[in-house]
């Protein structure tokens, strides 16, 4: 079971008390209308689904109720860091890689 | 009975306690300490079991939890026994004996010694690898009838128990900072170097008793004292020491990310009467902060033709039985070999009085100490041979000897022998490595696969390592204890030493199937024991194109049964890489993964069983609506009240009642299980706006509107009535199981899209007991109990709401709506309230003619009226245009979540599923819910059915049966004929609109 750390509670907590939330950064748009149907299509059912460092959101949802972000490997299932919901993906190129938690 | 097979000394069971026990009816006695393997082998028993597939004899091949032959059914008593309360498979190599315990033979019929499917074996040529797809394709129709049922009784192991688990299972949460799997010699150095440390320290052993190989090498020594002292020695500092827990008979057989390590522990498997408060297994998962794996290594096989006789044993196995439990395993012993530890095997036993006939070692060139020895005991040593055959069935009788010159063999005659023991070496036990997602890495020297670097904070030591030698293993073991305490508490800790002798290296190994001069038709020589999976059939799946060796264990089924294939990975390895004439580690290696042995399922489920198996919701109602004597039905976690039926009725005569008695009357219904969210915020009801289909922004306060909610895609997920209780206030309904979901996904769009709306959102569904009052009489039923509300149609309309107070003061907030087409209200009280409320509105109602009805009443009422239930009409594919309800869409909105998509080609194209009603013609026949509904009676095979009806109802209003559907352009079929096949042939129906009752709406309005 993954160990996961809560970026608004501060704290490691055992996976079950989170909920998957898919793959993160893909904001709804603003102006949906303005879509064409293979763009919306795009939005609404393409994911990167990459083999490595992945972007995707988590819900502390047992806990303080949060969204939040977070890199994990899809390969290792480990956690590479956490963030807040409306940050930036971290840059990992500039912390030298892994272990940027 | 014969002599027994017990030396006159020595072992670690206790002499002095006898203890009985029956195996396939017969009473036998063993030692207290005994397994039943020891016990059955100093009984002389070796024939304890027939094979998975071919029914062929097998005996006790092991001493570990590796054992592949001797599975076993166990029971506690046999008063337990016979009330159908055993556990199959266990190995018998595990079963510590008590008195009275009941084992069984399996996979035998009529008895061990003569069984009807050994047939099987007879028709071997038939089950070769891959049979399952060459011989039970076709034809089609045999598959249920004549090929599954075969192979079920074919293949087969213990049969399982026929009465519920009687036993307690807990479980356990932990946390350590060196967990250390296995008590050996690597093991017992590492618990002692990280609690020396001033670690945490969890050391866990499957064996019931700690000290693995130490307590049967004999004549070791550690720190000046022997071996088994030491072993005592170190155990009595571990107990002492209030940081370390110690737990045997425990198997570490799960690890899992981040060093979530699951343990099984057998607490009182091995007690003949145990402390009742104690439950028979428990789980731990733990959560260490640096593990070391300390499992061994385990020994291999030797591959040639009849390996599989009772009576031929691993050679570390004999030397198990015979040293640790005083059993020798036969009267004439052989050892086949590859290596020099089964050398060792031959000098215990016969120092121990066994009678070692002869030592068959495939190498030609072999450490001339060895063979001094042997011939110092008088035993027979053959160098550069090998065991081509072997005489006996149900036991070996003997054994045919083969000259080895390279890969050549000439027959070098026949040894007469009742036991064998062999040996190709050792094979690393990096189980746990692997399922902590470790790689392996191939050491040609020592033909094994050893572990890489780890992925988790975990650490190998000793053999499981390939580390060989006793004060080599203690040194590593040692080392891997002091790094993990440092790693894990971050202060420096010193690598203790421990000077010993004995236990030396072992040198020599063989991989794969041994050469041998037979004719290669008309002999196998098996690989995997448990799955009979024989060399031949590895070399046939290389030959029909499986290169890899993932395909080659699915065809062949080699590795695949409940050992993994500890034993058998190697040679079948091996004989995959000569077959391909490719290097080993090209070929590959599976993967091995959680369990390492089988775990019961009482231990994984633990406490979650009966009543505990998840939670029940009950409403304030429920204990009012069961003295009643209702029928309740599961919806998600709640109990609902499904009807009421007065005695004698049954339940088709009660919803009948009730239905009819809400039309003319009234009717009391326990809605409390409603999910409710309260939605506040200055930015409400623009937040509604986005997320409902509907318009929210001109609701006025006190009105109440039905709302639709779509996901991003389009699809209907849920719906309820929404009040607006203030400006910047919402009482907002959803479906009793979609309450969650619906607060997860209004949590999602306010918390990573809209994070600027300032709203805030609050589940209150077990904050407000919900009593719905409906039918013509309604307001009659409750105007008497309400304090301060004006009930007059002027002031409060359909579809209001009003805040005030029932019963003198107590705070409600009346709903005005139907979801049964009648006039009605729901009084939403706080639930300490409820019970009060809802009996006095009852005992109006009573007087009023009325009734109290339950679920089923309020599916068929709103069927009646085409209301739609989300997740029985819509299943995730459905539009509101598709159930009719485009009229809750805001036109004029510029977005809410799912427009868009509702403009996608696909949900706007002709021939889509749309709602309406069906009416069988013959006006009696009650249609299937799920039932297909095709244009012609008797439809060609593959023809596409037009839809599927969604819900189906007697009903007491129509005076007929209705249903509703899902039907391709049915709103364009109004007057159709379609039609329902069933089994007993094709129901006639008529397309019409989904509306049954009361088409003007004008009884809402009352």
């Amino acid at each position: 079971m993954l160990l996961i750390h809560c970026p608004c509670c501060g704290v490691d907590r055992p996976e079950i008390e989170f909920r998957y939330g898919g793959e993160a950064h893909i904001a709804r748009p603003v102006q949906p209308a303005d879509f064409d149907d293979r763009q919306w299509a795009e939005f609404l059912y393409m994911r990167t689904n990459p083999k490595g460092v992945m972007a995707e959101r988590w819900r502390h949802v047992h806990g303080c109720g949060r969204f939040f972000n977070a890199l994990r490997d899809t390969v290792s299932d480990r956690f590479i860091a956490v963030y807040q919901t409306g940050e930036p993906r971290p840059d990992l190129s500039a912390t030298g890689g892994e272990g940027a938690r | 009975m014969t002599r027994s097979f017990r030396t006159s000394k020595g072992g670690r069971i206790d002499r002095a306690v006898p203890v009985t026990f029956t195996f396939d009816g017969r009473t036998l006695t063993g030692r207290a300490g005994d397994t039943l393997a020891s016990a059955l082998l100093a009984n002389g028993i070796h024939l304890v079991g027939r094979s998975f597939k071919y029914h062929r004899p097998r005996g006790i091949l092991t001493a570990g939890s590796e054992e592949p032959n001797a599975l076993v059914g166990v029971a506690k008593s046999a008063a337990a026994a016979a009330a159908g309360q055993s556990v199959p498979n266990l190995r018998a190599t595990q079963v510590d004996i008590h008195e009275g315990l009941v084992a069984v033979s399996q996979n035998r019929w009529p008895s061990l010694g003569f069984d009807i499917g050994a047939v099987n074996d007879r028709l071997s040529p038939l089950f070769v690898s891959g049979f399952y797809y060459k011989t039970f394709m076709w034809p089609k129709s045999f598959w249920n009838r004549v090929y599954e049922p075969f192979i079920r009784a074919a293949a087969g192991l213990g049969k399982a128990p026929t009465a519920p688990d009687p036993d307690r299972y807990a479980n356990r949460y932990a946390h350590c900072d060196v967990l250390v799997a296995g008590s050996g010699p690597a093991g017992l150095a590492a618990a002692l170097a990280a609690a020396r440390a001033g670690a945490r320290v969890i050391l866990a052993d499957e064996q019931a008793e700690p000290g693995g190989s130490l307590l049967h090498e004999a004549g070791a020594e550690i720190e000046g004292q022997s071996a088994t002292v030491w072993v005592s020695a170190a155990m009595a500092e571990l107990a002492g020491n209030d940081r370390v827990t110690l737990l045997p008979r425990t198997t570490v057989f799960g690890y899992f990310n981040q060093n979530f390590v699951a343990l099984a522990e057998r607490v009182t498997d091995h007690l003949a009467s145990p402390d009742p408060s104690l439950p028979r297994e428990r789980l731990w998962q733990v959560r260490a902060r640096q593990v070391v794996l300390a499992t061994g290594a385990i020994e291999r096989p030797l591959v040639f033709p009849e390996n599989d006789r009772p009576g031929i044993m691993m050679a570390e196995a004999g030397r198990i039985y015979a040293n640790r439990y005083g059993v020798l395993p036969g009267r004439a012993i052989a050892v086949a070999t590859a290596c020099d530890s089964a050398w060792r095997a031959a000098f215990d036993i016969a120092a121990l009085g066994g009678n070692v006939v002869a030592v068959l070692d495939m190498r030609g060139d072999v450490d001339p100490l060895l063979k001094e020895r042997a011939r110092a005991l008088s035993i027979r040593v053959e160098t550069g041979c090998t065991v081509t055959g072997v005489k006996g069935s149900k036991r070996v009788q003997g054994v045919l000897l083969g000259r080895l010159v390279g890969e050549t063999v000439s027959s070098a005659g026949s040894l007469a022998c009742d036991c064998l023991l062999i040996s190709g070496g050792w094979t690393p036990n990096v189980s746990l490595h692997s399922q902590a997602r470790g790689k392996l890495d191939w050491n040609p020297e020592k033909g094994a696969f050893l572990p890489g670097d780890p992925v988790q904070a975990q650490r190998s030591a000793g053999s499981c390592r390939g580390i060989d030698g006793l004060a080599l293993v203690l040194a590593d073991g040692a080392r891997a204890g002091a790094e993990a305490a440092e790693a894990a508490t971050g202060s420096p800790a010193d690598v203790p030493t421990f000077s010993a002798s004995g236990g030396d290296a072992s040198t020599g190994w063989w991989l794969g199937a041994v050469p041998h001069d037979r004719n290669p038709a008309r002999v196998r020589a098996f690989v995997d024991f448990q799955n009979d999976v024989t060399a031949k059939d590895v070399k046939l799946a290389v030959r029909e194109g499986m290169h890899s060796i993932e395909h080659i264990k699915r065809y062949t089924t080699t590795g695949m049964a409940t050992d993994q294939g500890r034993l058998s990975n190697m040679n079948a390895l091996s004989i995959a890489s000569t077959a391909l004439a490719n290097e080993i580690p090209q070929v590959g290696l599976t993967t091995f993964r959680q369990p390492y042995t089988p775990v019961t399922f009482g231990t994984l489920a633990t406490t979650s069983r009966g009543d505990l198996f998840d939670p029940v919701r009950r409403t304030p109602i429920h204990d009012w609506a069961a003295a009643k004597a209702a029928a309740f039905e599961d919806v998600s976690l709640w109990k609902r009240a499904w009807y009421f039926p007065k005695s004698g009725e049954d339940m088709h005569a009660a919803v009948l009642r009730e239905c009819r008695t809400v039309r003319e009357s009234v009717g009391l219904f326990d809605a409390s299980t409603l999910g409710k969210i309260e939605v506040v915020g200055p930015d409400a009801a623009e937040f509604l706006e986005r997320i409902y289909t509907n318009p929210w922004k001109k609701l006025g306060i006190g009105r109440l509107r039905y709302g639709l909610m779509l996901n991003e895609a389009g699809f209907i997920m849920d719906d309820g009535v929404v009040g607006r209780i203030n400006e910047d206030c919402f009482h907002v309904t959803t479906t009793t199981g979609g309450a969650p979901r619906v607060l997860a996904h209004m949590e999602d769009y306010l918390q990573t899209e809209w994070a600027d709306l300032k709203v805030w959102l609050t589940s209150t569904t077990e904050q407000w007991a919900v009593i719905a009052v409906q039918g013509p009489k309604a307001r009659e039923a409750i105007a008497p109990l309400v304090d301060d509300i004006d009930l007059a149609t002027e002031a409060m309309p359909h579809m209001s709401v009003r805040e005030g107070h029932v019963m003198g003061g107590i705070p409600c907030r009346l709903f005005r709506m139907s979801f049964t087409g009648e006039a009605g209200y729901e009084i939403n009280v706080p639930p300490s309230r409820a019970r009060q409320v809802w009996e006095a509105v009852f005992a109006n109602v009573e007087r009023l003619g009325g009734c109290a009805y339950g679920t089923e009443t309020m599916h068929v009422l709103r069927a009646e009226k085409g209301y739609i239930i989300v997740g029985q009409e819509t299943d995730g594919t459905v539009t509101p245009d598709d159930v009719g309800m485009a009229w809750a869409i805001g036109k004029a909105k510029p977005d809410f979540v799912g427009k868009r998509s509702l403009a996608r080609p696909d949900l706007v194209a002709p021939g889509r599923k749309q709602l309406v009603g069906l009416l069988t013609r013959d006006g009696r026949a009650l249609l299937e819910e799920g039932a297909q509904v095709t244009a012609e009676a008797d439809p060609a095979p593959r023809t596409p059915a037009l839809g599927h009806v969604t819900s189906s109802y007697m009903s007491a209003a129509a005076g007929r049966p209705i249903a509703l559907a899902m039907i391709a352009n049915g709103r364009a079929r109004h007057g159709e004929i379609l039609h329902v096949p069933m089994p007993n042939g094709a129901i006639a129906v008529e397309v019409v609109p989904p509306l049954f009752v009361d088409p003007e709406g004008s009884r809402l309005n009352v």
